[in-house]
């Protein structure tokens, strides 16, 4: 284990975490939108808005899978000792993290149950960047419709057709964080 | 106990997230009913202890809190829960709905149009809308995934039957997105089509009972009703005996042993700020 492993956490867990819970919902909330999320020091390649929606969300009950862009052994030991959580095959996992490439395809990941669609994961996709422009959102969340990069409008869409099961994204780059949930039609 | 013996709005933690993931679920599937784990509060079941969970999971520093019981800052509830995230988060509280940033409500809406950047969360005792039609859990979550509600259409059907209209007249069951039907919680059905394409994030947290739903902003929620019944949002047909308003929902208060009786607002501060502005109704001193 080295040094910098212990570092990168929230400074003041409970005020960081509250701080952080309400841009990650706002940003499910409003599909789309970009927030700015401040408080995590990950190790490379996980950056800031990843590393703080790890700690905001995850702990010993929530297994994540790390896909092949992410899983580095400075990774997993930062989530060891700052969340808890164990690191699982995608199919048992809760929450994902890697880049859109590596983290495909989508069909293994868990989309939940007709009765229990909330028992779905959540992929945590790390991008270049976070842009309000190319595709058309439209949905619960949204007033008309908004602009965001999507890395893959195929598969959004085809991720919504199974609503209301299917897979939540949050996109993350540097501090900036956005989501789409599984209600939003990309188009 | 000084207020260092609390965590940071009240709940540990581990809870806090728990609660969070759900509430990140809930708003991914608006108007499903997302299972959690509900702690013990410091508050009788009924007191609000869903609401108060998922406003102790929301709440950051910077927040102004406002809580309404019934539509009044001023009763036990309210009070008694605006001085708990005082005490335990170290927020500021407000009775103003348009100052507030998070309203924790007890069966209403305010008056006042709410704005993104607000969020209200609701206190909700029976979140299953078809409980009363079928006891067993296992049964609604079906009903649910298979979108079968013909047995709510027939409940309202039945109130036709019997009194002529649609009786019901708070916990009015709506349609949202035109997949799951929701209970708004016992708001009057008044209050329905505000439920509807509102600005802010809308929360619901039912403690005894476990669950956690949401709606979030600009969903499309609608009142369900029939072609030659349609949905009619009422109220008591009177105007604000302090303040005058037309269009606000009433109360109706018994004011002496005669049998005497006055309407007012219900949202205590929007009939507050009414009359501030000079405002008055007939009974106003």
């Amino acid at each position: 284990m080295n040094a910098h492993t212990l570092e990168g956490g929230f400074q003041d867990p409970s005020i960081d975490a509250a701080k952080a819970f309400r841009a990650i919902m706002d940003a499910m909330a409003h599909p789309g939108r970009v927030y700015t999320v401040i408080g995590a020091e990950p190790p490379l390649p996980v950056s800031k808005a990843a590393g703080v929606c790890l700690l905001t969300l995850c702990d010993h009950e929530t297994p994540i899978y790390l896909a092949a862009s992410h899983d580095k052994p400075a990774t997993r030991e930062w989530i060891a000792f700052h969340t808890g959580a164990p690191i699982a095959p995608l199919e048992e996992s809760q929450f994902a993290l890697g880049t859109w490439s590596s983290l495909l395809p989508l069909k293994p990941y868990s989309i939940g149950t007709p009765q229990y669609p909330d028992q779905s994961a959540t992929l945590i996709v790390e991008l270049p960047a976070l842009q309000t422009h190319g595709a058309t959102l439209r949905g619960p969340g949204i007033e008309t419709s908004v602009q965001f990069n999507v890395p893959d409008i195929n598969e959004l869409q085809c991720n919504h057709r199974h609503y209301p099961m299917g897979l939540d994204f949050i996109f993350t780059a540097g501090s900036d964080v956005a989501a789409i949930p599984r209600s939003t039609e990309v188009q | 106990m000084n207020n260092e013996a609390y965590n940071f709005a009240y709940l540990d933690e581990q809870t806090k997230r728990m609660i969070r993931r759900a509430l990140l679920k809930a708003v991914a599937i608006p108007g499903y009913q997302v299972p959690f784990a509900s702690r013990e509060m410091p508050m009788p079941y009924g007191w609000g202890t869903g609401g108060v969970q998922v406003s102790a999971a929301i709440l950051t520093p910077d927040d102004r809190l406002k809580v309404i019981d019934q539509g009044a800052d001023d009763t036990t509830n309210a009070v008694s829960i605006r001085s708990f995230f005082k005490r335990t988060a170290g927020v500021q509280t407000t009775t103003a709905t348009s100052e507030a940033t998070v309203i924790q409500t007890r069966h209403r809406i305010p008056e006042v149009p709410l704005t993104e950047k607000q969020t209200l969360v609701y206190q909700v005792p029976i979140p299953e809308p078809l409980r009363f039609l079928e006891p067993r859990e296992s049964e609604t979550r079906k009903m649910h995934s298979l979108e079968e509600y013909g047995l709510m259409h027939v409940k309202l059907y039945e109130d036709i039957a019997r009194h002529g209209h649609i009786a019901t007249s708070y916990a009015y069951p709506v349609s949202v997105e035109e997949r799951y039907i929701m209970d708004p919680s016992p708001i009057p059905k008044f209050d329905n089509p505000k439920l509807s394409q509102n600005a802010a994030l809308q929360l619901f947290g039912a403690g005894r009972e476990q669950r956690i739903y949401a709606l979030p902003p600009y969903t499309k929620v609608v009142s369900l009703d029939f072609d030659d019944h349609p949905f009619e949002a009422s109220k008591a047909n009177h105007v604000c005996a302090l303040c005058g308003a037309e269009h606000s929902y009433l109360d109706e208060v018994i004011v002496d042993d005669e049998g005497n009786r006055m309407f007012v607002c219900s949202d205590t501060d929007y009939c507050e700020s009414r009359r501030a502005q000079g405002l008055t109704g007939k009974s106003a001193a």
